[in-house]
């Protein structure tokens, strides 16, 4: 391939956004943004989802022209016209979802899109040896020829980062890197940046987890609204300033009183042996066994993809299992999803917007459905719906739902308050078990402390909550007990109190009880 | 029974394998390219008859072979650059278009063959020629190694698409669009130019297959000539896995049936005519039901691409 620039000296000395107005139609995505990224920095972009973070990168990228404002390279105003312009620029962007073609090696991968050095023969023996100097000169070990659909998300991330630099990327847009990793992989990620910040390149870190920010970013510009609250020196800044800069106002953090033990009662929900074949993109389940009793937040942490999804399935009716059994309340849970629920058991799956609502349908024919064939919904085989709007309203004002009305469709909601309505539809019924999946991904930090205090109040209640969450500091701040699952099996279930970070992240990242032992 | 089991019978059906081979592979070949990039393309059917037609009535009435085969080339890419243009451009639904694009292909040859000649002529194909050496060898010589350019050139392309794909830039291109066109886009592939192409190309091979028929293997052209080999191929690539070799192995197993059903026929087993003419169609369904071959499929097969989205 022809040589990139990797091996020379960064070219990018800084980029300058000045007074970016980005508008789409109903809504000023980028209202006048200013920030500047210099050579040997990281600089964080931080804000809630809807703030303009995207939309920024996107224009940075070439993906979007701006309306307004102007771009300055090196201090030389430029026109950013395609992703392709980008990258003969300088710029990487390393995506939240991967641009890698799975069914390629990680060397075609790299190679696609470039000149060969053999005409229009492959050289992917040339590159392979390029991406292995390449990788080894930050430590990382890389198999050229490995099909990266066989590479852990970890892993796959190493490639997306080692193509941007095979292509010559001095500045480098990392968009929620660290949204996919273990504790410890994502340590590995900061190390390699760091690195990289040594060697002088330009890093933009998109995130909007206040902690890695402060741990790895120089400076940070803060976005709300499509506005720019400030840049900012992360030296001296703490956690609490930064999220009231995020968010403008206080957040009330789930508060220890709410967290108050509940009396404990024998196990409302018990697993045992419980395993299936594998999934479309997950692995198979292999004797998985957990109690959880009413009043009781169990957290199942892991990295996405390890059976979590799998799991909630078959406990829920949607996949079937090979071996064990469930039991809720001592009756066993079997039969389709229809029959689970009326046993008592709730469902918030993790793909909101496929498994939890009909996009195309209204808040209210959102909030009914299921239990529309029952009152007090219908009468008969009619829907009452003089009903139906009564209880709809009172349930968009119980769950605060953010709607123009009980008519709007829900597509055209905010993540976090479709969520909302999903919750409201799921804890109207009253359940004895809920299976909460990642049901704060994605969603506003206003929403999200919301959605936790629904998850304590169920507790306080004596229900009993399943929450699967790859947002380990959400399953730190909310469970009673954690059970972690690495590649279909439980690797262990510990009291919240006797749980650290540290191993926890080992034993998502696969490490085996014994082997952390001693 | 034992008399029908013969060497000289087995030759035979090997020959008429080769010789039945050679349309579903031409078609079969350029179905692959495109379905690596994503496209998947129903009308083969109504392209291979549109080359049928124009190869036969070139050499009918000009009497070049070579000039048939080009017509027949030139026809069928028309056709693939118009499946392109509806499914890339106006990225129609690709099984409906494809159906169009047969019916168009099935009407128009008709309508031409009637206007032009009107009842079944014949013309003198591409002759046999034995290979050098491998055509003299006894037995599987003039068994295997004894056939026209169209049918050389055929299993030629085997190795070829098999080189262009996994072998150069432009193969690794095809195979980036087909499986992830956002990330080969956001690399600088141009995704629309890669279909246009592999459509294209999809489409030349369907009108040389098409005019194998006609000009090569039975030498005349009539309505609806192709009778499914269309259809067929489209189910070969899926039964080989989207992989040349894979698909050249079951357009054997297909042939082979069916030169084996041919010789059933002619020697007056006592199997239904009808009956054994399903053949090879029943135990392409069945096979297809029991490879599961859904890992080899390109992801993006039958999405039109929209950058950003």
């Amino acid at each position: 391939m022809v040589a990139a620039a990797q091996q020379a000296a960064p070219t990018i000395s800084s980029l300058e956004l000045f007074n970016i107005t980005k508008r789409f139609p109903g809504v000023v995505a980028n209202n006048r943004v200013s920030f500047e990224v210099r050579a040997g920095e990281v600089h964080a972009l931080l804000g809630e989802n809807g703030a303009g973070k995207s939309t920024l990168m996107k224009i940075i990228y070439g993906l979007y022209q701006p309306d307004d404002g102007q771009i300055l390279l090196n201090g030389q105003p430029v026109t950013i016209s395609s992703p392709q312009d980008a990258i003969a620029r300088g710029i990487g962007m390393i995506h939240q979802h991967f641009m890698l073609v799975p069914s390629l090696t990680v060397a075609e991968n790299v190679a696609l899109g470039l000149k060969s050095s053999r005409g229009m023969r492959l050289d992917l023996d040339v590159v392979a040896a390029k991406v292995e100097r390449l990788a080894a000169s930050y430590g990382l070990r890389v198999d050229p020829r490995a099909e990266v659909s066989r590479l852990s998300v970890g892993e796959q991330q190493r490639v997306e980062i080692i193509k941007a630099l095979y292509r010559g990327a001095d500045l480098l847009v990392l968009d929620e890197p660290t949204a996919v990793l273990t504790p410890q992989e994502a340590d590995d990620l900061f190390r390699m940046l760091r690195q990289m910040r040594e060697e002088g390149r330009a890093l933009i870190f998109i995130s909007h987890k206040l902690r890695e920010v402060l741990a790895l970013c120089d400076r940070v510009t803060v976005l709300r609204d499509g506005r720019q609250v400030g840049t900012f020196p992360t030296a001296g800044m703490s956690r609490g300033e930064l999220a009231r800069l995020m968010v403008g106002r206080e957040i009330a953090a789930p508060h220890a009183e709410d967290r108050a033990p509940v009396p404990v009662g024998p196990p409302l929900l018990q697993v045992r042996g419980l395993s299936s074949s594998a999934g479309a993109g997950g692995p198979a389940l292999r004797e998985v066994s957990f109690e959880l009793s009413p009043g009781e937040i169990l957290g199942l942490a892991g990295v996405s993809g390890n059976g979590q999804r799998e799991l909630a399935d078959v406990i829920a009716g949607l996949r079937p299992s090979s071996a064990g059994e469930i039991s809720l309340g001592g009756a066993p849970l079997v039969g389709g999803p229809g029959e689970r629920m009326a046993a008592g058991l709730s469902y918030i799956p993790e793909e909101r917007m496929r498994d939890g609502a009909i996009m195309d349908f209204s808040v209210e024919e959102n909030l009914i459905l299921r239990d529309h064939t029952r009152p007090p919904y219908a009468r008969g085989p009619f829907l009452d719906t003089a009903r139906v709007s009564t209880v709809c309203r009172e349930l968009i004002t119980r769950f605060a739902v953010k709607t123009p009305g009980p008519q709007t469709p829900i597509k055209s909601l905010s993540g976090g308050n479709i969520q909302k309505v999903i919750m409201a539809r799921e804890l109207a019924r009253e359940p004895r078990v809920l299976i909460a999946a990642q049901p704060t991904r994605g969603v506003d930090i206003g929403a999200t402390a919301y959605i936790h205090r629904l998850l304590l109040d169920m507790r306080a209640r004596g229900g009993a909550v399943l929450l699967i969450s790859e947002d380990l500091d959400e399953i730190l701040a909310l469970a009673d007990r954690i059970a972690v699952i690495h590649d279909g099996e439980i690797a262990a279930i510990m009291p919240r109190a006797e749980a650290d970070p540290e191993r926890i992240g080992l034993l998502m990242a696969g490490a085996s009880t014994e082997s952390l032992s001693h | 029974m034992e008399q029908l089991l013969t060497i000289g019978t087995l030759l035979g059906v090997l020959h008429s394998m080769i010789r039945l081979a050679t349309p579903y592979l031409y078609a079969a070949i350029g179905e692959t390219l495109g379905q690596r990039s994503g496209l998947l393309n129903l009308g083969v059917e109504g392209m291979m008859l549109m080359g049928a037609y124009v190869g036969f009535y070139v050499v009918f009435t000009t009497g070049s072979l070579l000039g048939g085969v080009l017509a027949a080339a030139l026809a069928g890419a028309l056709l693939g650059l118009m499946m392109a243009l509806v499914s890339v451009t106006f990225r129609a639904e690709q099984g409906i278009s494809g159906i169009g694009m047969y019916l168009f292909g099935l009407g128009l040859s008709s309508l031409l063959f009637k206007l032009t000649l009107g009842t079944v002529q014949s013309v003198s194909g591409f002759p046999e020629v034995p290979l050098p050496l491998l055509g003299s060898i006894p037995g599987i010589g003039p068994s295997l190694f004894t056939h026209s350019v169209m049918v050389y050139a055929a299993f030629a392309l085997v190795p070829l698409a098999a080189y262009v794909l996994n072998r150069t830039t432009w193969g690794l291109n095809i195979r980036a669009v087909g499986d992830n066109p956002q990330a080969a886009d956001a690399l600088g592939v141009p995704v629309a130019a890669v279909r246009y192409a592999t459509a294209t190309i999809g489409g030349l091979l369907a009108g040389v297959g098409g005019a194998s028929l006609s000009i090569s293997a039975l030498n005349i052209f009539q309505e609806n000539l192709t009778g499914g080999i269309g259809f067929i191929a489209v189910a070969l690539v899926y039964f080989g896995g989207w992989r040349p070799v894979g698909v050249l192995l079951g357009v054997l197993l297909f042939s082979f049936v069916s030169a084996l059903q041919l010789w059933l026929q002619v020697t007056g087993v006592g199997l239904p005519s009808d009956l054994a003419v399903m053949l090879p169609y029943l135990l392409t369904i069945l096979a297809l039901a029991v490879s599961n071959r859904r890992a080899g499929q390109p992801s993006a097969l039958t999405k039109p691409f929209t950058r950003g989205a």
